[in-house]
């Protein structure tokens, strides 16, 4: 494997994403929703005593549901950068070329699940930061000491990578499919992202609590879907296939 | 030396290229010609180590097409011109390049030199910096070309490199084409362009999922329809006609004073069909060598 290629891949991808208006805006948007919106919530929540989303959960229940926004971006992030990182080279034809350079299928494949993970975990970590600072600045006076850093976060964000390998591994299936970036998309957020929505409803209406031990259940089950996802986007990441059967 | 034998590839039912046995020298540039699905762009896909085979084996150089050992060596000697362009339109013209060089183990400063000489060539250097979406038709084709070549590969595969070019575009792109003639590359055509396969390939190979003719094109136009004279003269009588006729010669066609004659070995045999025209009392124009154009060659063997 000359993970040299694989890099090569990725930084192409990374110099075509910076020329990319809705990458550039996904992976700026989010952190300023989850890193700076949320704590916003919060403190208006705090400042209305009698605010139902408060109530319910308390406030660190109540910031333990949001933090379940990074999973949902795991999922969400890598499907709207990896649909152009391949179907982009599908749309511009521009695989057959790459098909025909020395390199092997593992080695591209390789240089795009880089390109598909690295900027959604960029903006994955550093809307965290932002979100643990802004939230104990917030909830620092109401309960008395630094929430964040904590393990049910430290968790989170190492359950994060599993989800984005499995977003991005799902969109290389999904590319294989589907001809057009939109629609590559808006499968992958389905797909990948749905189930991430009915978790956080679960845990924001009680219905599930992901306690450390659920999440490192959880991360277990991901890494489980992951391998087996794997061995499918890698048969469909063939050249053979992606020349004669991809649409 | 790149060689097929009884080259097969089948998707599912459909045969796409059936039984191709051929044989190409170093520095020979050999077109493929043939209608859409006549299974050119397969051929080369499968020499590129692209698609697999079905069956038969396939050479290029030392290296055997198939043989997953030496899949990458394949792959490192060749460049290959796809149909589709296929540039990173975001990228310049630089970075498209650069990017390419980079899997060849080309480092920064051959990369450099390279892409410089490339770049220089096609006459895009001063352009170098600009993104490639910008391009027009021609542009991108050279561009693509330029790609193919990063590596400075002895074989090289072009798919329709002229098609959907402007006439102009299309010339520029010939000419090239023709300069890398000069420098012994091995070069595969795949063309429709009849006219274009005439130009600039040795030989030429007329497919139709089977090969079905192979050879220079002068050589295909002498197979379908031999050798011919046309002799323009002042006037043309009986006599004339018998004279020629006497001398064991075949009129094709007898059309505003001239003679069509089928001959075997024109250099030869024009002196005395000359002298016989002249002793019935003809008086001769001019003589030129009449063939069939490699484009009544192909339709009649494509058609055929």
């Amino acid at each position: 494997m000359d993970l040299q290629s694989a890099w090569a891949i990725a930084a192409k991808d990374f110099k075509i994403f910076k020329r990319k208006s809705q990458v550039i805006y996904i992976t700026i948007v989010f952190p300023l929703i989850i890193g700076i919106a949320l704590p916003l919530i919060t403190q208006y929540a705090l400042n209305n005593a009698k605010n139902r989303l408060v109530g319910g959960l308390g406030i660190t229940g109540l910031m333990d549901a949001f933090s379940i926004f990074f999973l949902v971006g795991a999922a969400i992030i890598p499907t709207a950068i990896a649909s152009y990182s391949l179907v982009g080279e599908k749309v511009q034809k521009s695989l057959e070329p790459l098909l025909a350079t020395p390199m092997t299928d593992g080695e591209i494949l390789l240089g795009k699940t880089i390109s598909g993970l690295v900027v959604p975990l960029a903006a994955i970590y550093a809307s965290s930061a932002i979100y643990m600072s802004l939230m104990d600045l917030v909830t620092h006076s109401k309960l008395g000491y630094l929430y964040y850093p904590n393990w049910h976060i430290g968790a989170i964000l190492l359950v994060a990578p599993f989800i984005c390998l499995l977003s991005v591994e799902l969109n290389i299936i999904i590319s294989s499919r589907l001809n057009d970036v939109r629609s590559a998309q808006q499968t992958g957020m389905l797909l990948s992202g749905f189930p991430f929505i009915i978790l956080y409803l679960a845990t924001e209406f009680g219905l599930f609590t992901l306690t450390d031990t659920n999440l490192i259940i959880l991360a277990g089950v991901i890494l489980a879907i992951d391998v087996v996802v794997f061995f499918v986007s890698r048969a469909a990441f063939q050249r053979e296939e992606i020349l004669t059967k991809w649409k | 030396m790149t060689d097929t034998e009884g080259l097969t590839k089948k998707f599912g039912d459909l045969t796409a290229v059936d039984n191709l046995t051929l044989h190409v020298n170093d520095g020979e540039v050999f077109g493929f010609l043939g209608p859409n699905g006549a299974g050119k762009t397969t051929t080369v896909r499968m020499l590129c180590c692209l698609i697999s085979k079905t069956s038969g084996t396939a050479r290029i150089g030392n290296y055997e097409v198939g043989n997953s050992a030496d899949q990458q060596k394949i792959r490192r000697m060749i460049g290959l011109l796809t149909e589709n362009v296929g540039l990173y339109e975001e990228l310049s013209a630089y970075d498209n390049l650069d990017f390419y060089g980079r899997f060849y183990k080309l480092d920064e400063q051959k990369r450099k030199e390279q892409i410089e000489y490339l770049l220089k060539m096609l006459g895009l250097w001063e352009k170098r910096n600009i993104p490639a979406g910008t391009f027009s038709k021609g542009m991108k084709q050279k561009l693509a070309i330029a790609r193919a070549l990063i590596h400075d590969p002895r074989v090289l595969f072009l798919d329709e490199p002229t098609a959907s070019l402007d006439p102009e575009a299309a010339k520029t792109v010939r000419d090239f084409i023709l300069e890398l003639k000069k420098e012994k590359r091995t070069i595969f055509l795949n063309t429709h362009l009849l006219d274009e396969a005439e130009k600039i390939c040795d030989r030429v190979a007329i497919l139709k999922t089977r090969l079905i003719a192979t050879g220079t094109p002068q050589e295909l136009r002498r197979s379908l329809s031999g050798r011919k004279i046309k002799v323009q003269l002042q006037r043309v009588d009986d006599l004339i006609v018998e004279a020629v006729k006497r001398i064991g010669f075949q009129i094709s066609e007898v059309t505003n004073n001239s003679l069509l004659i089928d001959v075997n070995d024109p250099e030869k045999e024009n002196p005395a069909i000359l002298k016989a025209i002249e002793a019935a009392g003809g008086h001769v124009q001019f003589i030129t060598e009449f063939g069939s154009s490699l484009e009544d060659v192909y339709l009649k063997l494509v058609k055929g």
